[in-house]
């Protein structure tokens, strides 16, 4: 590949449960501190939740809060860190060539239930509708509120992809790079989904929602005791580009992607399927022309439920059975399920392996699933492992939606 | 309420709907929106405001009347006279 088709990401913008930044969030992996706390929402009352502490008034008025959503929030608040991080002057950038892609798993649930609920306190009269409601729930309203506060001007949409949506955007941002639409992409995954109580209630009353007393402890894959999804919100958008550019400004390079799959189980509405899921790793194996053997890192989609998280290890094991040097963790155990964010931002939380050598591990498991015994699972504390080349992010979602992304430490050669 | 009432009332709404402003040296006789910046979305968060808490409708023939604190005023005068 040339240096115009080789992609790289040059800057990480996020907001997760235990750190607004890819510093304080690694270190936080490194450390066992969980994101998960008490949570209150309508209807349901108590349950847990991951939720977000960063100042959105950091990059927008108060204005801006009040007409747009929190998916855009966190968005504005994402790309502009990542833009800030890139070291990119965006007064000095033709932001007519810059594409903003956003996975999300939905989008508008948070603003219609708040409105219907609004509704019901002046007696169902529909003019007290209001006319925010339309700009608010569009499906592109993440991305567009970040074209609209950075003054952006080129494509932007978002990506529905339930929570496999954050690699998709990553994907989406790497193929628009590829095919010369943009010269930079700010591409990554939202999720506001803990300010609806429908998710909430949905997940429940299907048996897959956590509950423990200690909310730190709630967000358990792997562990034989694990009771479901722990919901959380967060964001992480990365600045994206061609290597010819990233070498020309003498950017620091975090990674570059080194190959990407989907593909689709047609079979459920809700569960997973470990063949597909397999087969989706073993393409992104494929296009990334890497054997198993060559992966030093699989962060998991396994999200604390009893079935979602055997099935990824089954799949994980038919990959990566004959591989002796492949460690598996989990991030979800720290900070929760970021839906439409998680793909994107559980990659930014082991990007640091590049540099440090460490694998954080996949914590609250205090007595492993026999059927979840993977080969080198990092369990409970952090693995000094060394050298780390290349990490296999999954993500995969409802109606049986897989994305498989995987990036390498970059090395010019 | 007296007419200052319904300045001071108007005013805490358009300090909800325009957070970022300064309304300290709002001029009554001024379009609100030649002082601060106040879209059409926002002034129809004025109308809705007024519809939510006072249960008034303002037909959109009338909107104009209500572009500066004096013409709010006027118009809400009748309407509010016994709250």
């Amino acid at each position: 590949m040339t240096n115009d088709e080789r992609i790289v990401i040059t800057g990480v913008g996020l907001t997760s449960p235990n750190g607004d930044n890819i510093t304080d969030f690694r270190k936080n992996l490194l450390s066992g501190v969980s994101g998960v706390k008490k949570f209150t929402t309508r209807y349901l009352g108590d349950t847990l939740a991951g939720i977000c502490s960063f100042d959105p008034l950091k990059y927008q008025k108060k204005k801006d809060i009040r007409r747009g959503t929190r998916a855009g929030s966190i968005s504005v608040y994402c790309a502009n860190e990542a833009m800030v991080n890139s070291k990119i002057d965006l007064e000095k950038l033709d932001r007519s060539r810059v594409g903003v892609y956003i996975g999300i798993t939905e989008h508008g649930n948070v603003e219609t239930e708040n409105e219907v609920y609004n509704l019901s306190q002046f007696e169902y009269d529909t003019k007290t509708w209001t006319h925010h409601h339309n700009p608010r729930t569009v499906a592109n309203n993440p991305a567009g509120e970040v074209t609209l506060n950075m003054k952006i001007t080129g494509p932007h949409y978002t990506i529905g992809g339930a929570c496999a949506a954050g690699n998709l955007g990553i994907i989406q941002g790497v193929q628009m790079l590829r095919l010369g639409e943009v010269d930079l992409a700010l591409a990554g995954g939202v999720s506001e989904s803990i300010h609806t109580f429908g998710i909430f209630a949905a997940f429940r009353n299907e048996g897959a929602l956590a509950a423990h007393a200690d909310p730190a402890k709630a967000s358990r894959p792997f562990d034989r005791d694990r009771n479901g999804i722990v919901i959380s919100e967060g964001g992480c958008i990365y600045v994206l580009e061609r290597l010819s550019s990233a070498l020309a400004r003498g950017a620091k390079i975090y990674a570059e992607i080194a190959g990407y799959a989907s593909n689709s189980d047609a079979l459920d509405f809700v569960l997973p399927n470990s063949e597909r899921q397999a087969e989706c790793m073993m393409l992104a194996l494929k296009k990334a022309a890497l054997a198993p053997e060559q992966i030093d890192l699989v962060n998991t989609h396994a999200t604390s439920t009893p079935l979602g998280d055997v099935s990824e290890c089954n799949a994980i094991k038919k990959v990566f059975g004959s591989s002796d040097k492949t460690y598996v963790n989990n991030t979800k155990s720290f900070i929760g399920h970021t839906m439409g964010a998680a793909a994107a931002l559980e990659l930014a939380g082991n990007l640091g392996s590049f540099e440090d050598g460490m694998v954080h591990p996949t914590i609250n498991v205090d007595n492993l699933d026999p059927a979840c015994d993977l080969k080198n699972l990092v369990v409970n504390v952090p693995k000094k492992a060394g050298k780390i080349e290349y990490i296999l992010n999954n993500s995969f979602g409802m109606l049986g939606i897989n994305s498989v992304l995987i990036v390498k430490k970059f090395n010019e050669k | 309420m007296t007419d200052q009432q319904i300045k001071d009332m108007i005013l805490e709404i358009v300090a909800d709907i325009a957070p970022d402003a300064d309304l300290s040296n709002i001029k009554p006789d001024i379009r609100l929106r030649e002082q601060i910046e106040l879209d059409s979305m926002d002034f129809l968060d004025i109308i809705m405001e007024l519809r939510k808490r006072y249960k008034i409708d303002v037909p959109e023939d009338d909107y104009m009347k209500l572009s500066t604190l004096n013409g709010c005023v006027e118009y809400l005068r009748p309407h509010l006279k016994d709250r």
